[in-house]
């Protein structure tokens, strides 16, 4: 009962009043079109007539929730997945190089992490440079490394791929190396009264007491890596995937195509990080924490 | 005299023999062609012979950088198929492992005076950026690597000391007008917005979840729907901004508004002050450094929003608009010279805030000494 009251009455009014407030941006948004319509056809056009007009427009500056529903129920429903129109060919496409290059990416963070806490050079001097490299918009250059891997004939996944594992890889070792290094001093001392060796120290008490900064930072990665994803197939002359669906509408004012795929990839992003999440509930069962 | 265990500096000195037996490639007979390998010979017994003391890491890290530059000047001078041969990636090998045995001692000097300590503390990241151009220009010069798949360093730094005044238009129209006002009104509106979530408990069920969920989407999609609203000047590129900083700034700072203790709100309770004076005394000075965090995250979320957006249209100004146009005529190094201008921008902006956060959170743990 208190689930009920602490969350989901509020959450659900918020998500409500966010329905409604769409409703009537929607209605503002689009009722200039309608009345300019009807300008030009030199009569006027009552107000329930125009409300329901603004809901229906081929082209809406602002669809209606109802259209963009129905558009994702066409387009994942009726049309068959393998079919070019079908969302879930697009976001199956986004899935596929989101997936890998976060795959690729945690590995490499991973991997980097482990190096940075056992080597104090590495730390002292590659760890400024992860750092100063969040600084820089990678993204922003995702188009560019698409555009020239496909000049030296490197074309499919792997491209788009790569731009999700460079994004990826920094939360992972920023978080993984915070991770390495949160056991105590004083389990440390008792695994050195133990005698045990670098490699006993790791997967005895750094690896696991890293978990929960790997989850956390596998969150963040997975959503980065979609962004990456999607941002990576604008330029590849909208063949296929999320990214491309955007461009195209944005290029033939399919504003209700648009939509559809933003809520597409948003659900995505959902999914994948709630279960990251259930992932990492699991994990923390099996390794003894109780809730 | 002692011979180094270190294997580092053993096998620098077993490279840079061959060095001096092997011609380092072409037929290019003057002092450089000679004199390198000497020096670098020198360097490598340095290591090699001499305990590893300040003096003598400076002496090596000194002649392994004039052995670097003329690597490169042998390399300009080189006819370029069929390129360096073997005894000069000998040579190559032989002073990157000379520094990293530099780097690797400098690292593991316990220093007293901690002016020297900073000093060596900026000077490893320093000389790990610069052999990274270093080993760049080298390796893509030395194979032949097409200038397509990636410039060397020297033909970009070139590229923008050309081209000045087309680069600063481009960062005036994209930092300076869209993602700074961007910034500025999706913190400032996201600041706020949490300011109200905090005193509506209702709202803070309902609307955090949301808030944390949309920070994980990807919003950059955003872009075209606001190049359609906004018309494709920079009005449209801040609204994306706008967008993409309202969110972090939202969950962070309600996170930071959470984060007094219950002691001290007791305690401000007993003064009988009011809403207003725990927040402004108590409550917003113990967010500072989440409200800082966000700021961070948002420096950067705004300079990619800005850029990606537009892509999806723009004038024909700006460093998106340069990006995908100079890609589109295959000019590789005028978008690397943009990449420099934003990866610049992006590092002073977080450098600029990071300064302030430590005159504003002085008290913190982390700052203090």
């Amino acid at each position: 009962m208190n689930f009920i009251r602490n969350s989901v009455v509020p959450v659900g009014t918020v998500l409500l009043a966010i329905l409604a407030l769409w409703y009537a941006f929607a209605i503002i948004l689009n009722a200039p079109f309608e009345r300019d319509q009807a300008a030009r056809a030199n009569t006027t056009i009552a107000t329930g007539q125009l409300i329901a007009n603004t809901m229906a427009q081929e082209r809406p500056v602002l669809p209606a929730p109802h259209q963009v529903a129905e558009e994702i129920r066409k387009t994942v429903f009726d049309i068959s997945p393998t079919s070019k129109r079908s969302l879930v060919y697009h976001g199956g496409v986004t899935l596929s190089s989101t997936l890998l290059g976060f795959g690729l990416g945690t590995l490499l963070g991973i991997l980097l992490a482990i190096a940075i806490v056992h080597s104090r050079t590495l730390d002292k001097s590659l760890m400024p440079w992860i750092i100063t490299s969040q600084t820089v918009p990678i993204l922003a250059i995702a188009p560019m490394i698409i555009v020239v891997l496909n000049a030296v004939n490197i074309t499919g996944l792997l491209p788009k791929a790569m731009i999700s594992t460079y994004l990826s890889f920094f939360p992972v070792a920023v978080g993984m190396v915070k991770g390495l290094r949160s056991p105590e001093i004083m389990h440390l001392d008792l695994m050195h009264t133990y005698n045990a060796s670098k490699a006993q120290v790791f997967w005895k008490l750094r690896w696991p007491a890293s978990m929960p900064y790997l989850f956390t930072s596998m969150k963040i990665a997975v959503a980065i890596s979609l962004v990456g994803a999607i941002v990576g197939e604008l330029p590849t002359g909208a063949v296929a995937g999320i990214g491309a669906r955007l461009l195209a509408g944005s290029y033939y004012g399919q504003t209700v195509q648009i939509w559809a795929a933003l809520i597409a990839a948003a659900l995505m992003a959902a999914i994948l990080v709630s279960l990251i999440g259930l992932v990492a509930t699991l994990v923390n069962r099996r390794m003894g924490v109780r809730p | 005299m002692r011979l180094s265990r270190s294997p580092l500096a053993i096998a620098a000195f077993l490279l840079a023999v061959p060095g001096l037996l092997i011609s380092s490639g072409g037929d290019v007979l003057d002092t450089l062609t000679y004199s390198t390998p000497v020096i670098l010979f020198v360097a490598a017994a340095v290591a090699m012979f001499t305990s590893v003391s300040i003096p003598s890491l400076i002496v090596v890290l000194a002649l392994v950088h004039v052995v670097a530059f003329c690597l490169i000047g042998l390399l300009h001078a080189m006819p370029q198929p069929p390129g360096p041969s073997l005894g000069y990636w000998c040579m190559v090998i032989s002073s990157w492992l000379l520094a990293w045995f530099s780097v690797q001692n400098l690292a593991g000097l316990k220093l007293t005076s901690p002016q020297a300590q900073r000093l060596v503390n900026l000077a490893l990241p320093v000389l790990f950026g610069a052999w990274l151009l270093l080993l760049w220009e080298i390796i893509v010069r030395g194979f032949g690597v097409p200038s397509i798949l990636l410039p060397p360093p020297s033909m970009i730094a070139e590229r923008i000391s050309g081209s000045v005044p087309t680069l600063w238009a481009d960062f005036q129209q994209t930092y300076l007008k869209a993602a700074i006002a961007g910034y500025v009104i999706g913190c400032g509106s996201g600041f706020l917005a949490a300011i109200i979530v905090d005193r509506v408990p209702f709202l803070r069920r309902g609307l955090l979840p949301i808030g944390n969920l949309v920070a994980a989407l990807p919003v950059v999609g955003i872009a075209p729907i606001m190049v359609m609203w906004f018309g494709s000047y920079w009005e449209s590129k801040a609204a994306v901004v706008v967008i993409m900083t309202f969110f972090p700034m939202l969950v962070n700072t309600v996170a930071g508004l959470a984060a007094s203790g219950a002691m001290e709100r007791d305690l401000m309770q007993t003064y009988g002050s009011s809403y207003g004076q725990t927040l402004l005394k108590l409550r917003l000075p113990a967010a500072m450094p989440f409200i800082f965090n966000a700021l961070k995250i948002n420096s950067t979320l705004a300079l990619i929003g800005a850029i990606v957006a537009e892509f999806f249209g723009s004038p024909i100004v700006g460093m998106g608009f340069r990006i995908s146009a100079e890609v589109g005529r295959m000019n590789v190094d005028m978008v690397w010279a943009e990449i420099f201008v934003a990866a610049l921008a992006g590092s002073l902006s977080y450098g600029l805030i990071t300064l302030i956060e430590r005159a504003v959170t002085f008290w913190h743990p982390s700052y203090r000494t």
